[in-house]
């Protein structure tokens, strides 16, 4: 479970995160949506422990990331939007690696290494550097990096970019199927149609503030009117920016 | 600022050499602008130590040119020798640092998609990035260059169109070995992938460091200080006379200068020098539209290779395993970073030739003979910990200090995993500091014994320097935790930013304070039994134990400190 309470960063004089409050229930997939600067971010980055809230609160299982980090950062696993890894070491050499950091090695981790990279098609490439990786595949790594020591909570930063389709279907269903054995996602997303088929509730994001929150029905029923998420999410977002878009390309 | 150039029978606008350049000019500006008052003190304190070290080159040179211009006959063969040599060293130092830049700016830098997916003109795009890779590799040889060309002008009264001419003859020699690395480094990686090549030129470049350093040692050059050992003095100025490299371009520079200030200018220098540079760009320019788009693809391979475990990794299993999975995995990740990055490892040969100059240097130390004293004996070795600790430093700004800022993208990692940074450090600590005592533990008992010190002195000298050793990584370690540079991808630049400065100030400054501390025990020790007389063993152990304790805050407090900053870094 996760649970933000005023959950504030600000940077200088601009307030990227503006008094968060939500709660992720168990066994909820939690979609996080909102334009270029909104927030979502920032606020997956405090989630995970990287950075520190100027104000707010966030527990991790009941766990307040601040006084406990290493209690809640244990039950945590982070996937990052941008792959960065250390370039010399295996994919498998940087699985245990990671694993290692969650005080976990041996046969268990051996063999579910191998699984992961198996699950991901990485199987062949488990022995060679990272640096020879494409993006894609360092996608793919970081992604079963964070299932290696079986977390209770994932935190997810744009898991689809630069995922092969086989893999974008893969990881949906190890979401789902994440989520059905009681644990908690929360996930951000360009990708409208992804969050409004896989997420339980959604949130949309904007100016570091919560605009809309709900199920997709209730979000529908919110926003009279509008059938799709994408049709909710410009009202609500940049109906404006979208409509200059096409004025531009008459010119 | 836009010509027009042809692309798929579509004439298209191509970007100027300026607009080409701008990007890094108007980078430069808004940093400039953006730059907080740490920065600004920054620039400060690094304007003062440039400072000092004009004033100092500029006056060595000056006093040395004008001593030089007091001896009739061969003063002026003695300039022009000091200068051919000077130019010829920043000539090779030139050399080397195009072809490795070039590798950057031609094939690595981030901008190059952009730049040959747009219709730029081939000739446009080779001079912005040769003019770029010359602005790199040579800023700091103008300004190294600057101080010695003044202190010529200046004791030979070049008067006020000097400056002009040796800015005129000198870049030229700017030039040259920009266009020569530039096509050496296409030629390369066409022949290999350019990730390849980094690992290849970083190799030969040490290489070529340390044998030019090894080579200039063992020719023992002090020995042609004395023109006694020569049979005559008709050899000595015949060999003052003759040109070091009449075909190496930094020799035409030198005899333009020296002409230019001997009243008798010589312009087939100048010619030589302005020919030479055009049509090294010339051949350039030819060969990067013929080799490098095929280099440019071959730059896009990953150079990629299995990296077995092997019996390395289970030796490194079975040495590690007894200390718990978290360090084991980060002591692993550390060695295996560390040896698979070539960049790294590859620093150590050339430490090594420093290492064997440093030796040979003590062994021809004139230990003993006329006026070698009991004290001055012994006063040696102390001064060899000294020069030992030196070495340390500069070991650990290189290895240790960069430490925190090669774990910069991968932050997120560590920050998000339940790792305490604690751990981190002292993982880091003690994988930079053990090879680094066994190092100077073994420097300063081979110099000692080749010194012949005796057990007293080589002792004190094994335990101090094992002391320092300590305090210099715990400092290390804090100084690139408090000074980390994230944004760098090559590690070799890390130590010479801002904290490698201060970090090696600071070294300066616990190698001092442990001097100063075991000074006076040693010195009563050593005057006790030279005279007989007794030394009460707290004032021996006083001194050695404040020492000690220097020592040991240098190696908590940063690490504490490090912790700290670690735990507060935002990725």
């Amino acid at each position: 479970m996760i649970t933000l309470r005023g959950l504030t960063k600000k940077y200088g004089s601009f307030t990227a995160v503006d008094e968060i409050d939500l709660t992720v229930p168990p066994g909820e997939l939690f979609g996080f949506v909102g334009p270029n600067g909104a927030g979502k971010t920032t606020t997956l980055r405090m989630i995970a422990g990287i950075l520190q809230p100027t104000a707010g609160v966030v527990e991790i299982g009941g766990i307040d990331i601040a006084k406990r980090p290493a209690a809640a950062k244990a039950r945590l696993g982070f996937i990052p939007d941008r792959p960065f890894i250390y370039e010399k070491l295996t994919g498998l050499e940087f699985l245990h690696f990671v694993a290692g950091l969650y005080g976990q090695s041996g046969g268990i981790i051996e063999h579910r290494a191998r699984e992961l990279l198996a699950l991901f098609d990485l199987e062949e490439w488990s022995h060679e550097l990272v640096e020879s990786y494409s993006h894609g595949m360092r996608q793919k790594l970081i992604i079963a990096s964070a299932f290696i020591h079986r977390p209770e909570v994932l935190v997810v930063d744009e898991p689809m970019v630069g995922l092969d389709p086989k893999a974008a279907r893969i990881l949906k269903d190890l979401f789902r199927e994440f989520v059905g054995r009681g644990h908690t996602i929360m996930m951000s997303t360009h990708t409208l149609e992804v969050a409004e088929a896989l997420c339980d509730r959604i949130g949309i994001i904007q100016d570091g503030k919560i605009r809309a929150l709900g199920t997709m029905a209730e979000l529908r029923q919110q926003h009279a009117g509008h059938g799709k998420l994408e049709e909710i999410f410009l009202t609500l977002t940049g109906e404006r920016a979208a409509r200059a878009a096409m004025d531009v390309l008459d010119v | 600022m836009f010509s027009m150039s042809e692309t798929s029978g579509r004439v298209a606008p191509s970007a100027g050499l300026f607009h080409l350049l701008s990007p890094k000019f108007l980078s430069a500006m808004a940093r400039s602008k953006v730059a907080g008052q740490t920065h600004r003190a920054r620039i400060v304190l690094l304007g003062l130590i440039g400072a000092a070290f004009w004033v100092i080159v500029f006056g060595l040179l000056f006093r040395l040119l004008r001593y030089f211009a007091g001896i009739a006959e061969i003063g002026a063969f003695l300039a022009t020798k000091l200068l051919g040599l000077i130019l010829l060293s920043l000539f090779g130092i030139l050399i080397l640092s195009n072809i490795v830049t070039a590798l950057s700016s031609f094939f690595l830098a981030k901008d190059l998609d952009l730049l040959v997916a747009s219709p730029v003109d081939w000739l446009r795009l080779y001079l912005s990035k040769l003019i770029d890779t010359l602005l790199h590799s040579s800023w700091m040889v103008v300004l190294v260059a600057l101080p010695i060309l003044t202190a010529y002008g200046l004791s030979y009264h070049g008067g006020f169109l000097f400056p002009l001419v040796a800015t005129a003859l000198f870049v030229p020699m700017l030039v040259i070995p920009a266009a020569l690395g530039s096509a050496l480094t296409l030629i390369l990686v066409n022949v290999f992938p350019a990730r390849r090549t980094r690992d290849i030129l970083s190799i030969i470049a040490v290489f070529a460091a340390g044998g030019v350093l090894l080579a200039l040692r063992l020719i023992r050059p002090e020995r042609l200080t004395r023109p006694e050992g020569f049979r005559s003095l008709v050899e000595f100025i015949s060999l003052l006379r003759t040109p070091t490299s009449p075909w190496i371009p930094s020799e035409w520079a030198a005899q333009g200068i020296m002409s230019w200030l001997q009243h008798a200018p010589d312009w087939l220098s100048a010619y030589m020098l302005w020919s030479t540079a055009a049509a090294a760009v010339v051949v350039g320019a030819a060969l990067h539209r013929y080799a490098y788009p095929r280099g440019f693809t071959k730059a896009q391979e990953s150079g990629g290779r299995p990296a077995g475990a092997g019996a390395s990794g289970g030796i490194l299993a079975r040495v590690l395993g007894g200390l718990g999975t978290v360090r084991h995995q980060l002591l692993s990740k550390e060695i295996r970073t560390f040896f698979r990055d070539t960049t790294q490892w590859s620093q150590l040969i050339l430490l090594a030739v420093l290492v064997v100059v440093y030796v040979f240097n003590v062994k021809f130390l004139p230990l003993h003979g006329v006026g070698m004293t009991f004290f001055l004996q012994n006063v040696i070795p102390f001064v060899n910990i000294v020069l030992a600790g030196f070495v340390i430093a500069s070991i650990a700004a290189r290895f240790i200090f960069p430490g925190v800022s090669l774990e910069g993208r991968q932050l997120w990692l560590l920050r998000s995993s339940p790792l305490d940074m604690r751990i981190l450090l002292w993982a880091k600590f003690w994988v930079g500091t053990l090879p680094l005592l066994i190092l100077a533990v073994a420097l300063v008992f081979v110099t000692d014994v080749l010194m012949e010190v005796d057990a007293f002195m080589m002792t004190v000298s094994l335990m101090t320097i094992t002391m320092l050793t300590f305090g210099i990584a715990g400092l290390a370690l804090g100084f690139g935790a408090v000074f980390p540079r994230f944004e760098t991808e090559n590690a070799a630049q890390i130590p010479t930013s801002f904290g490698g400065l201060l970090l090696m100030m600071a070294a300066i400054v616990l190698i001092g304070g442990v001097v100063l501390l075991e000074a006076r025990p040693i010195y009563r020790a050593l005057g006790a039994r030279m005279y007989g007389y007794t030394v009460s063993p707290y004032e021996i152990w006083i001194g050695f134990g404040l020492a000690a304790a220097l020592c040991l805050v240098a190696t908590f407090i940063p690490i504490g400190i490090a912790t700290r900053e670690m735990r507060r870094l935002e990725g």
